[in-house]
Protein backbone atom coordinates (compact mmCIF):
# COMPACT_ATOMS: atom_id res chain seq x y z
CA UNK A 1 0.00 0.00 0.00
CA UNK A 2 1.29 3.44 -0.86
CA UNK A 3 2.28 5.84 1.88
CA UNK A 4 -0.49 7.89 3.47
CA UNK A 5 -0.57 11.38 1.98
CA UNK A 6 -2.45 13.73 4.28
CA UNK A 7 -4.63 16.62 3.20
CA UNK A 8 -3.79 19.79 5.07
CA UNK A 9 -5.83 22.96 4.83
CA UNK A 10 -3.86 26.10 5.60
CA UNK A 11 -5.34 29.53 6.26
CA UNK A 12 -2.62 32.09 5.57
CA UNK A 13 -2.98 35.77 6.25
CA UNK A 14 -2.42 38.03 3.28
CA UNK A 15 0.11 40.28 4.92
CA UNK A 16 2.61 37.96 6.55
CA UNK A 17 2.40 34.22 6.05
CA UNK A 18 1.02 34.33 2.52
CA UNK A 19 3.77 36.77 1.59
CA UNK A 20 6.25 34.39 3.19
CA UNK A 21 4.84 31.61 1.02
CA UNK A 22 5.36 33.84 -2.02
CA UNK A 23 8.90 34.48 -0.91
CA UNK A 24 9.48 30.77 -0.45
CA UNK A 25 8.29 30.29 -4.03
CA UNK A 26 10.45 32.99 -5.54
CA UNK A 27 13.38 31.70 -3.51
CA UNK A 28 12.78 28.26 -5.06
CA UNK A 29 12.23 26.64 -1.68
CA UNK A 30 10.01 23.61 -1.78
CA UNK A 31 7.39 22.42 0.65
CA UNK A 32 5.13 19.36 0.73
CA UNK A 33 2.30 19.33 -1.79
CA UNK A 34 -0.10 18.12 0.90
CA UNK A 35 -0.85 21.67 1.91
CA UNK A 36 -3.77 23.54 0.35
CA UNK A 37 -3.35 27.21 1.02
CA UNK A 38 -6.36 29.46 1.47
CA UNK A 39 -5.47 33.11 1.41
CA UNK A 40 -7.38 35.26 3.88
CA UNK A 41 -7.00 38.88 4.86
CA UNK A 42 -6.29 38.20 8.53
CA UNK A 43 -6.25 35.19 10.85
CA UNK A 44 -8.68 37.19 12.97
CA UNK A 45 -11.35 36.47 10.33
CA UNK A 46 -11.07 32.70 10.53
CA UNK A 47 -14.43 31.79 11.98
CA UNK A 48 -14.34 28.50 13.90
CA UNK A 49 -16.83 27.14 11.39
CA UNK A 50 -14.22 27.20 8.59
CA UNK A 51 -11.97 24.96 10.62
CA UNK A 52 -14.81 22.67 11.69
CA UNK A 53 -15.95 22.38 8.08
CA UNK A 54 -12.43 21.48 6.95
CA UNK A 55 -12.21 18.71 9.53
CA UNK A 56 -15.66 17.34 8.84
CA UNK A 57 -14.93 17.30 5.12
CA UNK A 58 -11.93 15.10 5.71
CA UNK A 59 -8.93 17.39 6.26
CA UNK A 60 -6.24 15.56 8.22
CA UNK A 61 -4.83 18.78 9.59
CA UNK A 62 -5.57 22.47 9.66
CA UNK A 63 -2.91 25.14 9.95
CA UNK A 64 -3.75 28.75 10.69
CA UNK A 65 -0.87 31.13 10.24
CA UNK A 66 -0.63 34.89 10.58
CA UNK A 67 1.61 37.76 11.55
CA UNK A 68 3.94 37.77 14.51
CA UNK A 69 2.81 39.62 17.66
CA UNK A 70 2.71 43.33 17.04
CA UNK A 71 2.87 42.93 13.25
CA UNK A 72 -0.83 42.37 12.54
CA UNK A 73 -1.99 44.61 9.71
CA UNK A 74 -5.26 45.01 11.60
CA UNK A 75 -3.52 45.61 14.93
CA UNK A 76 -4.68 42.57 16.90
CA UNK A 77 -6.33 39.98 14.64
CA UNK A 78 -3.66 37.41 15.43
CA UNK A 79 -4.37 37.61 19.16
CA UNK A 80 -8.07 37.10 18.53
CA UNK A 81 -7.25 34.12 16.35
CA UNK A 82 -5.22 32.64 19.17
CA UNK A 83 -8.27 32.67 21.47
CA UNK A 84 -10.40 30.97 18.84
CA UNK A 85 -7.81 28.30 18.21
CA UNK A 86 -7.54 27.76 21.94
CA UNK A 87 -11.32 27.37 22.07
CA UNK A 88 -11.40 24.85 19.22
CA UNK A 89 -8.50 22.89 20.63
CA UNK A 90 -10.69 22.44 23.68
CA UNK A 91 -13.88 21.49 21.80
CA UNK A 92 -12.59 19.23 19.01
CA UNK A 93 -10.76 16.62 21.13
CA UNK A 94 -14.08 15.90 22.85
CA UNK A 95 -15.27 14.49 19.55
CA UNK A 96 -12.20 12.43 18.87
CA UNK A 97 -10.10 14.88 16.85
CA UNK A 98 -6.51 14.98 18.03
CA UNK A 99 -5.55 18.44 19.27
CA UNK A 100 -2.33 18.18 17.26
CA UNK A 101 -4.28 18.31 14.03
CA UNK A 102 -5.10 21.98 14.54
CA UNK A 103 -2.13 24.33 14.77
CA UNK A 104 -1.49 28.04 14.88
CA UNK A 105 1.80 29.60 13.85
CA UNK A 106 3.06 33.10 13.37
CA UNK A 107 5.33 33.55 10.38
CA UNK A 108 6.64 36.95 9.25
CA UNK A 109 6.65 38.09 5.61
CA UNK A 110 10.41 37.65 5.33
CA UNK A 111 10.44 34.15 6.84
CA UNK A 112 10.19 32.05 3.66
CA UNK A 113 12.71 29.56 5.01
CA UNK A 114 10.90 29.23 8.32
CA UNK A 115 7.64 28.70 6.45
CA UNK A 116 8.90 25.80 4.41
CA UNK A 117 10.35 24.22 7.56
CA UNK A 118 7.04 24.58 9.39
CA UNK A 119 5.11 23.05 6.51
CA UNK A 120 7.50 20.10 6.36
CA UNK A 121 7.34 19.56 10.12
CA UNK A 122 3.54 19.79 10.26
CA UNK A 123 3.10 17.41 7.33
CA UNK A 124 5.42 14.91 8.99
CA UNK A 125 3.47 15.16 12.24
CA UNK A 126 0.14 14.59 10.51
CA UNK A 127 1.59 11.65 8.60
CA UNK A 128 2.61 10.15 11.91
CA UNK A 129 -0.90 10.69 13.31
CA UNK A 130 -2.47 8.86 10.38
CA UNK A 131 -5.66 9.66 8.47
CA UNK A 132 -8.46 11.57 10.13
CA UNK A 133 -11.55 9.57 10.99
CA UNK A 134 -13.74 11.78 8.81
CA UNK A 135 -11.90 10.85 5.66
CA UNK A 136 -13.83 7.80 4.65
CA UNK A 137 -16.76 7.69 6.97
CA UNK A 138 -20.15 9.22 6.50
CA UNK A 139 -20.41 12.38 8.55
CA UNK A 140 -23.90 13.44 9.47
CA UNK B 1 -26.84 49.10 52.60
CA UNK B 2 -28.73 45.90 52.18
CA UNK B 3 -32.32 45.68 53.21
CA UNK B 4 -33.54 42.28 54.29
CA UNK B 5 -37.23 41.87 54.99
CA UNK B 6 -39.67 39.08 55.63
CA UNK B 7 -43.13 38.51 54.23
CA UNK B 8 -45.40 36.23 56.23
CA UNK B 9 -47.63 33.93 54.23
CA UNK B 10 -51.34 33.61 54.63
CA UNK B 11 -52.78 30.12 54.46
CA UNK B 12 -49.31 28.84 53.51
CA UNK B 13 -49.68 30.42 50.10
CA UNK B 14 -46.49 31.97 48.72
CA UNK B 15 -48.16 32.86 45.40
CA UNK B 16 -50.58 35.26 47.04
CA UNK B 17 -47.73 36.92 48.96
CA UNK B 18 -45.71 37.28 45.78
CA UNK B 19 -48.69 38.72 43.96
CA UNK B 20 -49.10 41.39 46.62
CA UNK B 21 -45.40 42.12 46.71
CA UNK B 22 -45.30 42.58 42.93
CA UNK B 23 -48.41 44.73 43.02
CA UNK B 24 -46.68 46.91 45.63
CA UNK B 25 -43.69 47.33 43.33
CA UNK B 26 -45.87 48.10 40.32
CA UNK B 27 -47.66 50.81 42.24
CA UNK B 28 -44.38 52.64 42.90
CA UNK B 29 -43.91 55.71 40.81
CA UNK B 30 -40.62 54.71 39.22
CA UNK B 31 -41.84 51.32 37.95
CA UNK B 32 -43.98 51.48 34.82
CA UNK B 33 -44.49 47.79 34.19
CA UNK B 34 -43.62 44.37 35.51
CA UNK B 35 -42.64 41.32 33.50
CA UNK B 36 -43.81 38.32 35.44
CA UNK B 37 -44.76 34.71 34.70
CA UNK B 38 -48.51 34.23 35.03
CA UNK B 39 -50.89 31.37 34.57
CA UNK B 40 -52.86 32.19 31.45
CA UNK B 41 -56.59 32.07 32.08
CA UNK B 42 -57.29 30.55 28.66
CA UNK B 43 -55.11 27.52 29.12
CA UNK B 44 -53.42 25.92 32.06
CA UNK B 45 -49.97 27.15 31.20
CA UNK B 46 -47.52 29.69 32.55
CA UNK B 47 -46.02 32.38 30.33
CA UNK B 48 -44.26 35.70 30.87
CA UNK B 49 -46.67 38.65 30.90
CA UNK B 50 -45.99 42.37 30.84
CA UNK B 51 -48.35 44.05 33.28
CA UNK B 52 -48.95 47.75 33.87
CA UNK B 53 -52.14 47.51 35.93
CA UNK B 54 -51.78 45.79 39.30
CA UNK B 55 -55.30 44.41 39.12
CA UNK B 56 -54.06 42.04 36.40
CA UNK B 57 -51.61 40.26 38.66
CA UNK B 58 -54.13 37.70 39.89
CA UNK B 59 -52.48 34.68 38.27
CA UNK B 60 -48.82 35.36 39.17
CA UNK B 61 -46.97 32.06 39.35
CA UNK B 62 -43.17 32.21 39.23
CA UNK B 63 -42.89 29.01 41.27
CA UNK B 64 -44.57 26.67 38.82
CA UNK B 65 -42.26 23.99 37.44
CA UNK B 66 -43.03 25.35 33.97
CA UNK B 67 -40.22 26.79 31.90
CA UNK B 68 -41.65 27.28 28.42
CA UNK B 69 -38.95 29.72 27.35
CA UNK B 70 -35.94 31.58 28.66
CA UNK B 71 -37.45 35.01 29.36
CA UNK B 72 -34.05 36.70 29.03
CA UNK B 73 -35.01 36.96 25.37
CA UNK B 74 -38.13 38.90 26.33
CA UNK B 75 -36.21 41.11 28.74
CA UNK B 76 -33.77 41.84 25.94
CA UNK B 77 -36.60 42.84 23.61
CA UNK B 78 -37.93 45.20 26.25
CA UNK B 79 -34.64 46.89 27.01
CA UNK B 80 -32.63 47.06 23.80
CA UNK B 81 -33.85 50.64 23.38
CA UNK B 82 -35.34 52.96 26.01
CA UNK B 83 -38.88 51.81 26.77
CA UNK B 84 -40.12 55.09 28.16
CA UNK B 85 -40.12 53.91 31.74
CA UNK B 86 -38.50 51.44 34.05
CA UNK B 87 -39.71 47.85 34.13
CA UNK B 88 -39.30 45.25 36.82
CA UNK B 89 -38.70 41.70 35.62
CA UNK B 90 -39.27 38.56 37.64
CA UNK B 91 -36.83 36.01 36.27
CA UNK B 92 -35.27 32.71 37.17
CA UNK B 93 -31.56 32.82 38.08
CA UNK B 94 -30.59 31.26 34.74
CA UNK B 95 -32.70 33.85 32.94
CA UNK B 96 -30.86 36.61 34.78
CA UNK B 97 -27.53 35.06 33.86
CA UNK B 98 -28.59 34.89 30.22
CA UNK B 99 -29.77 38.48 30.41
CA UNK B 100 -26.37 39.57 31.70
CA UNK B 101 -24.73 37.79 28.78
CA UNK B 102 -27.08 39.61 26.40
CA UNK B 103 -26.22 42.96 27.98
CA UNK B 104 -22.55 42.22 27.40
CA UNK B 105 -23.30 41.23 23.83
CA UNK B 106 -25.06 44.58 23.37
CA UNK B 107 -28.47 42.96 22.91
CA UNK B 108 -30.04 44.43 26.03
CA UNK B 109 -29.55 47.28 28.48
CA UNK B 110 -29.31 46.98 32.21
CA UNK B 111 -30.34 50.60 32.90
CA UNK B 112 -34.12 50.52 32.65
CA UNK B 113 -34.79 47.21 34.31
CA UNK B 114 -35.12 46.10 37.89
CA UNK B 115 -34.20 42.43 38.14
CA UNK B 116 -36.13 40.39 40.68
CA UNK B 117 -35.37 36.74 41.13
CA UNK B 118 -37.22 34.15 43.13
CA UNK B 119 -35.16 31.20 44.41
CA UNK B 120 -35.50 28.65 41.67
CA UNK B 121 -37.25 25.43 42.54
CA UNK B 122 -36.45 23.84 39.17
CA UNK B 123 -38.81 22.85 36.39
CA UNK B 124 -40.02 19.96 34.26
CA UNK B 125 -39.72 19.58 30.52
CA UNK B 126 -42.67 21.21 28.74
CA UNK B 127 -44.45 17.95 28.02
CA UNK B 128 -44.05 16.69 31.55
CA UNK B 129 -45.37 19.95 32.92
CA UNK B 130 -48.74 19.90 31.22
CA UNK B 131 -49.29 16.36 32.41
CA UNK B 132 -48.26 17.31 35.93
CA UNK B 133 -50.32 20.53 36.20
CA UNK B 134 -53.54 18.84 35.12
CA UNK B 135 -56.64 20.99 35.53
CA UNK B 136 -55.68 22.95 38.60
CA UNK B 137 -52.35 24.62 37.93
CA UNK B 138 -52.21 26.88 40.95
CA UNK B 139 -52.87 24.03 43.30
CA UNK B 140 -50.18 21.94 41.57
CA UNK B 141 -47.66 24.77 42.04
CA UNK B 142 -48.32 24.88 45.77
CA UNK B 143 -47.87 21.10 45.91
CA UNK B 144 -44.63 21.47 43.99
CA UNK B 145 -43.34 24.20 46.30
CA UNK B 146 -43.88 22.06 49.38
CA UNK B 147 -42.35 19.08 47.68
CA UNK B 148 -39.11 20.87 46.74
CA UNK B 149 -38.85 22.62 50.07
CA UNK B 150 -39.19 19.18 51.62
CA UNK B 151 -35.96 18.22 49.86
CA UNK B 152 -37.35 16.33 46.89
CA UNK B 153 -35.44 17.87 43.99
CA UNK B 154 -35.36 15.21 41.30
CA UNK B 155 -38.75 13.72 40.76
CA UNK B 156 -42.35 14.34 41.75
CA UNK B 157 -45.51 12.36 41.10
CA UNK B 158 -43.82 10.47 38.31
CA UNK B 159 -42.57 13.60 36.55
CA UNK B 160 -38.85 14.06 36.38
CA UNK B 161 -37.14 17.44 36.72
CA UNK B 162 -35.37 18.68 33.61
CA UNK B 163 -31.77 17.49 33.49
CA UNK B 164 -30.57 21.09 33.20
CA UNK B 165 -32.34 21.90 36.49
CA UNK B 166 -31.04 18.82 38.26
CA UNK B 167 -27.50 19.80 37.26
CA UNK B 168 -27.90 23.51 37.99
CA UNK B 169 -25.62 24.94 40.65
CA UNK B 170 -27.20 28.40 40.58
CA UNK B 171 -30.57 28.06 42.34
CA UNK B 172 -30.18 31.55 43.80
CA UNK B 173 -29.33 34.67 41.80
CA UNK B 174 -26.47 36.81 43.04
CA UNK B 175 -27.04 39.42 40.36
CA UNK B 176 -30.70 40.29 40.86
CA UNK B 177 -31.51 43.70 42.32
CA UNK B 178 -34.00 42.03 44.61
CA UNK B 179 -33.78 38.43 45.68
CA UNK B 180 -36.81 36.60 46.98
CA UNK B 181 -35.68 33.76 49.19
CA UNK B 182 -37.46 30.47 49.76
CA UNK B 183 -34.65 28.11 50.72
CA UNK B 184 -33.88 28.06 54.42
CA UNK B 185 -37.15 29.78 55.28
CA UNK B 186 -39.94 27.96 57.10
CA UNK B 187 -42.03 26.33 54.38
CA UNK B 188 -45.49 27.80 54.19
CA UNK B 189 -44.75 30.42 56.83
CA UNK B 190 -42.63 33.17 55.35
CA UNK B 191 -40.42 34.24 52.45
CA UNK B 192 -37.40 36.50 52.47
CA UNK B 193 -36.95 39.67 50.46
CA UNK B 194 -33.45 41.03 50.10
CA UNK B 195 -31.97 43.89 48.11
CA UNK B 196 -28.59 43.23 46.52
CA UNK B 197 -27.95 46.53 44.71
CA UNK B 198 -28.64 50.20 45.20
CA UNK B 199 -31.57 50.04 42.82
CA UNK B 200 -33.01 47.22 44.90
CA UNK B 201 -32.47 49.19 48.11
CA UNK B 202 -34.28 52.13 46.64
CA UNK B 203 -37.34 50.04 45.86
CA UNK B 204 -37.48 48.10 49.10
CA UNK B 205 -37.14 51.30 51.12
CA UNK B 206 -40.36 52.58 49.63
CA UNK B 207 -42.24 49.38 50.39
CA UNK B 208 -41.67 49.59 54.17
CA UNK B 209 -41.59 45.86 54.79
CA UNK B 210 -40.80 44.55 58.28
CA UNK B 211 -37.02 44.16 58.37
CA UNK B 212 -35.39 41.01 59.60
CA UNK B 213 -32.07 39.18 59.51
CA UNK B 214 -31.34 36.48 57.01
CA UNK B 215 -31.74 33.21 58.92
CA UNK B 216 -28.48 31.31 59.15
CA UNK B 217 -30.25 28.19 57.95
CA UNK B 218 -30.68 29.81 54.55
CA UNK B 219 -27.06 29.76 53.45
CA UNK B 220 -26.68 26.24 54.78
CA UNK B 221 -29.73 25.07 52.83
CA UNK B 222 -28.45 26.71 49.67
CA UNK B 223 -24.99 25.20 50.07
CA UNK B 224 -26.44 21.75 50.61
CA UNK B 225 -28.58 22.10 47.50
CA UNK B 226 -25.66 23.31 45.41
CA UNK B 227 -23.42 20.46 46.46
CA UNK B 228 -26.13 17.94 45.68
CA UNK B 229 -26.65 19.49 42.25
CA UNK B 230 -22.91 19.72 41.57
CA UNK B 231 -22.62 16.02 42.28
CA UNK B 232 -25.34 15.27 39.75
CA UNK B 233 -23.70 17.66 37.28
CA UNK B 234 -20.28 16.04 37.45
CA UNK B 235 -21.86 12.66 37.00
CA UNK B 236 -23.69 13.99 33.95
CA UNK B 237 -20.46 15.43 32.54
CA UNK B 238 -18.73 12.08 32.80
CA UNK B 239 -21.63 10.22 31.18
CA UNK B 240 -21.96 12.76 28.36
CA UNK B 241 -18.24 12.73 27.63
CA UNK B 242 -18.33 8.98 27.42
CA UNK B 243 -21.31 9.12 25.06
CA UNK B 244 -19.71 11.56 22.62
CA UNK B 245 -15.97 11.02 22.60
CA UNK B 246 -15.55 9.87 19.02
CA UNK B 247 -16.92 10.76 15.65
CA UNK B 248 -18.99 7.58 15.59
CA UNK B 249 -20.52 8.31 18.96
CA UNK B 250 -21.19 11.92 17.99
CA UNK B 251 -22.89 10.73 14.85
CA UNK B 252 -25.07 8.49 16.94
CA UNK B 253 -25.72 11.30 19.41
CA UNK B 254 -27.09 13.58 16.71
CA UNK B 255 -28.56 10.99 14.37
CA UNK B 256 -32.11 12.13 15.20
CA UNK B 257 -31.40 15.74 14.25
CA UNK B 258 -33.56 17.08 11.44
CA UNK B 259 -31.99 20.55 11.23
CA UNK B 260 -35.08 22.28 12.53
CA UNK B 261 -32.83 24.71 14.44
CA UNK B 262 -35.33 24.87 17.31
CA UNK B 263 -32.44 24.58 19.76
CA UNK B 264 -30.94 27.73 18.34
CA UNK B 265 -34.24 29.59 18.40
CA UNK B 266 -34.83 28.59 22.01
CA UNK B 267 -31.29 29.45 23.07
CA UNK B 268 -31.28 32.76 24.95
CA UNK B 269 -27.69 33.62 24.04
CA UNK B 270 -27.85 32.69 20.34
CA UNK B 271 -28.66 36.23 19.35
CA UNK B 272 -27.63 36.62 15.67
CA UNK B 273 -30.44 38.09 13.61
CA UNK B 274 -29.52 35.80 10.77
CA UNK B 275 -27.75 32.59 11.62
CA UNK B 276 -25.18 31.57 9.03
CA UNK B 277 -26.89 28.19 8.72
CA UNK B 278 -30.01 29.72 7.20
CA UNK B 279 -28.15 31.96 4.77
CA UNK B 280 -27.39 31.23 1.14
CA UNK B 281 -24.07 29.71 2.20
CA UNK B 282 -26.03 26.59 3.08
CA UNK B 283 -28.53 26.81 0.26
CA UNK B 284 -26.56 24.23 -1.69
CA UNK B 285 -27.17 23.52 -5.34
CA UNK B 286 -28.52 20.08 -6.21
CA UNK B 287 -25.31 19.04 -7.99
CA UNK B 288 -23.40 19.73 -4.78
CA UNK B 289 -25.29 16.99 -2.95
CA UNK B 290 -24.59 14.54 -5.75
CA UNK B 291 -20.91 15.42 -5.58
CA UNK B 292 -20.78 14.88 -1.84
CA UNK B 293 -22.64 11.60 -2.10
CA UNK B 294 -20.32 10.44 -4.87
CA UNK B 295 -17.22 11.14 -2.83
CA UNK B 296 -18.13 8.82 0.01
CA UNK B 297 -20.80 6.68 -1.61
CA UNK B 298 -23.37 7.86 0.94
CA UNK B 299 -24.34 11.00 2.79
CA UNK B 300 -27.03 11.39 5.38
CA UNK B 301 -29.74 13.90 4.56
CA UNK B 302 -30.28 16.59 5.62
CA UNK B 303 -26.59 17.41 5.56
CA UNK B 304 -24.54 19.66 7.84
CA UNK B 305 -26.10 18.40 11.06
CA UNK B 306 -22.93 17.77 13.01
CA UNK B 307 -21.37 20.82 11.40
CA UNK B 308 -24.21 22.94 12.73
CA UNK B 309 -23.98 21.67 16.29
CA UNK B 310 -20.19 21.86 16.58
CA UNK B 311 -20.22 25.35 15.08
CA UNK B 312 -22.88 26.42 17.52
CA UNK B 313 -20.73 25.06 20.34
CA UNK B 314 -17.81 27.13 19.10
CA UNK B 315 -19.95 30.23 18.71
CA UNK B 316 -21.92 30.26 21.94
CA UNK B 317 -20.56 27.76 24.45
CA UNK B 318 -18.62 30.47 26.29
CA UNK B 319 -21.96 32.25 26.87
CA UNK B 320 -24.00 29.12 27.70
CA UNK B 321 -25.85 29.50 30.99
CA UNK B 322 -27.11 25.92 31.00
CA UNK B 323 -30.83 26.76 31.12
CA UNK B 324 -31.70 23.64 29.14
CA UNK B 325 -34.09 25.27 26.71
CA UNK B 326 -32.29 23.57 23.80
CA UNK B 327 -33.36 20.18 25.13
CA UNK B 328 -36.82 21.52 25.84
CA UNK B 329 -37.18 22.66 22.24
CA UNK B 330 -35.87 19.54 20.53
CA UNK B 331 -38.68 17.65 18.79
CA UNK B 332 -36.61 14.46 18.71
CA UNK B 333 -35.37 14.36 22.29
CA UNK B 334 -31.66 14.78 21.60
CA UNK B 335 -29.95 15.38 24.95
CA UNK B 336 -28.57 18.76 23.89
CA UNK B 337 -28.40 20.48 27.25
CA UNK B 338 -26.16 17.71 28.58
CA UNK B 339 -23.65 18.08 25.75
CA UNK B 340 -23.71 21.87 25.64
CA UNK B 341 -23.20 22.16 29.38
CA UNK B 342 -20.40 19.61 29.31
CA UNK B 343 -18.52 21.49 26.59
CA UNK B 344 -19.41 24.94 27.95
CA UNK B 345 -18.02 23.99 31.33
CA UNK B 346 -14.66 23.27 29.69
CA UNK B 347 -14.56 26.26 27.37
CA UNK B 348 -15.56 28.72 30.06
CA UNK B 349 -12.94 27.28 32.36
CA UNK B 350 -10.04 27.82 29.95
CA UNK B 351 -10.87 31.51 29.77
CA UNK B 352 -11.59 31.71 33.52
CA UNK B 353 -15.02 32.88 32.59
CA UNK B 354 -18.45 32.07 33.90
CA UNK B 355 -21.44 33.02 31.78
CA UNK B 356 -23.72 35.43 33.60
CA UNK B 357 -21.45 35.91 36.59
CA UNK B 358 -20.60 39.57 36.19
CA UNK B 359 -21.17 42.52 33.91
CA UNK B 360 -17.54 43.51 34.31
CA UNK B 361 -16.06 40.44 32.64
CA UNK B 362 -15.96 40.75 28.87
CA UNK B 363 -17.06 37.78 26.75
CA UNK B 364 -13.89 35.72 26.20
CA UNK B 365 -13.92 35.93 22.43
CA UNK B 366 -14.22 39.70 22.39
CA UNK B 367 -10.96 40.35 24.18
CA UNK B 368 -7.43 38.97 24.47
CA UNK B 369 -4.27 39.39 26.46
CA UNK B 370 -0.88 39.72 24.94
CA UNK B 371 0.84 37.08 26.99
CA UNK B 372 -1.60 34.18 27.12
CA UNK B 373 -1.81 30.71 25.59
CA UNK B 374 1.72 30.96 24.26
CA UNK B 375 1.94 27.19 24.33
CA UNK B 376 -0.51 26.76 21.47
CA UNK B 377 1.49 28.84 18.98
CA UNK B 378 4.00 27.05 16.82
CA UNK B 379 4.85 23.51 15.79
CA UNK B 380 6.90 21.59 18.26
Amino acid sequence: MSEFEPTIVAFFCNWCTYTAADLAGTSRLSYPHNIRIIRIMCTGMVDPQYIIKAFLEGADGVLVSGCRPGDCHYINGNYKARRRIKLLREILPQFGFDQQRLRLTWIGASDGVHLSEIMRAFTAQIKALGPSQTKLKMVI
Amino acid sequence: MTITAKIDLREQNPLEALQQFFAGILKLEDIAAILVPQRLPTKNTVMPTLVTDASFLGCVDPLAPAFPMNAARIASRLTRKPMGGKAAAVLRPCEIRAFIELVKLKQARREDILLISVDCLGAFQNREYSKFAGQNGTESTLRFYKNVMGGNINEMEGAEFAVACKACEYPVSENADIQIGLYGMKTGESILVKSQTEAGDHILKQLNLPETNEPSARQAAINALISQRTGYRDDMFAKTREASDSLDKMTAYFSNCVNCYNCRVACPVCYCRECVFVTDVFNHDPYQYLQWATRKGIIKMPTDTLFYHITRLAHMSTACVGCGQCSNACPNDIPLAELFRTIAHKTQKIFEYEAGRSLDEKPPLSEFREDEFKEIVGID
